[in-house]
């Protein structure tokens, strides 16, 4: 049976490879991404040195000093390899639960969006927590995850003008994704809430709270919940 | 006693670099690193460091930098009008200088240079690199370009007692054809094989995350694609048709459409482009790229014989 996706090679870099299963965000897709991402780590050929999954493509850089034909064939063979694409996605992935305290000063764009879908604040949040995630990639920023699997009814566009300052943990809605800004930083997505969790922290191992393929939901909490868990993760 | 260095003027921006980050980029972490990693290798090798200690990365104009012990030091890229206490301090070679004062001055026929110090610039590895993420605001230190009042530490090194600068009289220069275009691999996108019909300027907006293109406009898709990896070397192609050539700080993942990428072997020239300059690209095929590396690690591997051979002798 031959149910792997199609997947074309590209030139990324002299010293990476991309691996496009696709150009469009789908589940499936981002699925097959993980399973190879997933496989290649198993493997871990000694030329391995990067694995970036994106919605619909992997990364894969190498040792410079390899070949890249010879990589280009390993890669291929992995392909054309059923048992490797084949690899459910679930086997690496993991569940996390993220808490998030919703509106107030915590989610600033909670009450605009939920008049702009036609819904109350509470049945925003109640949607939103509601939906099962998936960390399709981690990037524009250390440790963002671009979650998809949001209620395409809950789809909003980007502020015209970005803010110049969104603040850590905060939960938000960009286009038909959601996302959680690891760090103070510019941004342009809808702000739900903010979780207390730091996401992302460079001197701990491993650095991230999220790995590419987890499986996410969030819980909402009160301000009382963040702030106890705000300090928990302050002291630990 | 610890070995320092006191950072009297930061210079336009100067960055702990090393050899950069592998093994995070899935975590969205940048690569970073010296510009030219090769250039800091063999600034490093100069002064008896390991290959991948930490060196200074200077942009357009180094720092002033105060030691209050003797060190040996080695500057590698554009050509700089160093000073100590007065006195010029020649490049490409190691240089032994006492404590005092070292002037680095402005960069002359390119953008940047590497600074190695003996025992390498010490502070604590970040995701097992030393380089400043300066996006990620970590790594270096603190994440952040040098500033005045900046101390550094200093690894154990080989320096001796000097009364006045002293250095050999041979040097190396590795520096790179600059009047060659810059060859690039094309992707299949349509206006991939037009980047190298236009003549193109670097923009001043620059910097270490990529190099923006001043030119006419490439016919260019409105609107982002999906989000896809990129890598140092990605020639990415906006909305506006001006494209952008990622260097060591790009980010991991990015939704504009690519042209291709530059070849491994001309990445190091990258960093010497100066704001204004005049850039030309030239279309190269795979093994054309391959044969050019190849020939670049061949090239850097004699050098770095040469210093082998000379350096017992000083």
């Amino acid at each position: 049976m031959t149910s792997h996706p199609a997947c074309d090679i590209e030139a990324l870099a002299d010293d990476a490879w991309l691996l496009r299963f696709g150009d469009r965000i789908d589940p499936g897709l981002n699925a097959a991404v993980h399973a190879m991402a997933a496989r290649l780590r198993t493997l871990d050929p000694p030329w391995l040195r990067d694995v970036v999954p994106a919605f619909a493509s992997l990364g894969v850089f190498f040792d410079a000093t390899e070949p890249p034909a010879r990589v280009h064939a390993a890669l291929r063979a992995l392909i054309e390899d059923d048992g490797a694409m084949s690899l459910p996605a679930s086997a690496a992935a993991r569940f996390v639960e993220i808490p998030v305290c919703y509106g107030g000063d915590y989610g600033p764009d909670l009450d605009a969006c939920a008049a702009e879908l036609g819904l109350t604040p509470a049945g925003l949040v109640e949607r939103h927590a509601a939906g099962e995630y998936t960390v399709a990639m981690i990037g524009f920023a250390p440790g963002f995850p671009y979650l998809s699997g949001l209620d395409p009814a809950l789809a909003l566009p980007r502020l015209a003008t970005p803010r110049a300052r969104v603040a850590a943990g905060s939960v938000a809605i960009g286009g038909a994704q959601t996302g959680i800004y690891p760090r103070e930083s510019p941004g342009g997505w809808r702000l739900l809430g903010r979780t207390p969790w730091t996401l992302f922290d460079p001197h701990r191992n491993p650095p991230a709270r999220l790995r590419p393929g987890d499986r996410v939901r969030f819980r909402a909490i009160d301000s009382n919940e963040f702030a106890r868990l705000a300090a928990e993760g302050a002291a630990s | 006693m610890t070995r320092e260095v006191h950072v009297v003027a930061p210079g336009l921006l100067t960055t702990v670099q090393d050899g950069g980050r592998s093994g995070w980029r899935h975590l969205g972490v940048a690569h970073a690193g010296a510009l030219d990693p090769d250039a800091a290798r063999l600034a490093n090798r100069l002064v008896g460091n390991d290959a991948g200690a930490a060196v200074l990365e200077l942009t357009l104009r180094g720092p002033a930098l105060r030691f209050d012990a003797p060190v040996r030091i080695a500057v590698i890229g554009a050509a700089t009008s160093a000073r100590f206490d007065g006195t010029r301090v020649p490049c490409g070679r190691p240089v032994d200088l006492p404590a005092g004062t070292l002037e680095l001055g402005s960069l002359h026929g390119g953008a940047r240079a590497w600074l190695a110090i003996d025992g390498g610039i010490d502070v604590a590895p970040v995701l097992g690199s030393r380089s400043t993420d300066l996006r990620g605001g970590f790594g270096g230190l603190d994440g952040r370009a040098l500033r005045a009042g900046d101390v550094l530490p200093l690894g154990a090194g080989v320096a001796t007692r000097v009364d006045v600068p002293q250095a050999p009289a041979w040097w190396i220069d590795p520096a790179h054809d600059r009047h060659l275009p810059i060859r690039y691999r094309a992707s299949a996108h349509p206006a991939a094989s037009a980047l190298a019909r236009h003549r193109w300027t670097i923009s001043a907006s620059s910097n270490r995350q990529g190099l923006r293109l001043q030119g006419d406009a490439l016919p260019a898709s409105g609107g982002d694609g999906v989000s896809e990896p990129v890598a140092p070397g990605t020639i990415q192609l906006p909305a506006d048709g001006c494209p952008i050539v990622l260097l060591a700080d790009a980010q991991t993942v990015g939704g504009y459409a690519k042209l291709g990428h530059v070849i491994a072997a001309d990445l190091p020239r990258l960093a010497q482009c100066v704001p204004g300059q005049p850039l030309q690209f030239a279309p190269v095929d795979a093994a054309t790229a391959h044969r050019l590396a190849c020939a670049a690690r061949a090239r850097i591997a004699r050098i770095g014989v040469m210093i082998d051979a000379r350096l017992p002798a000083i």
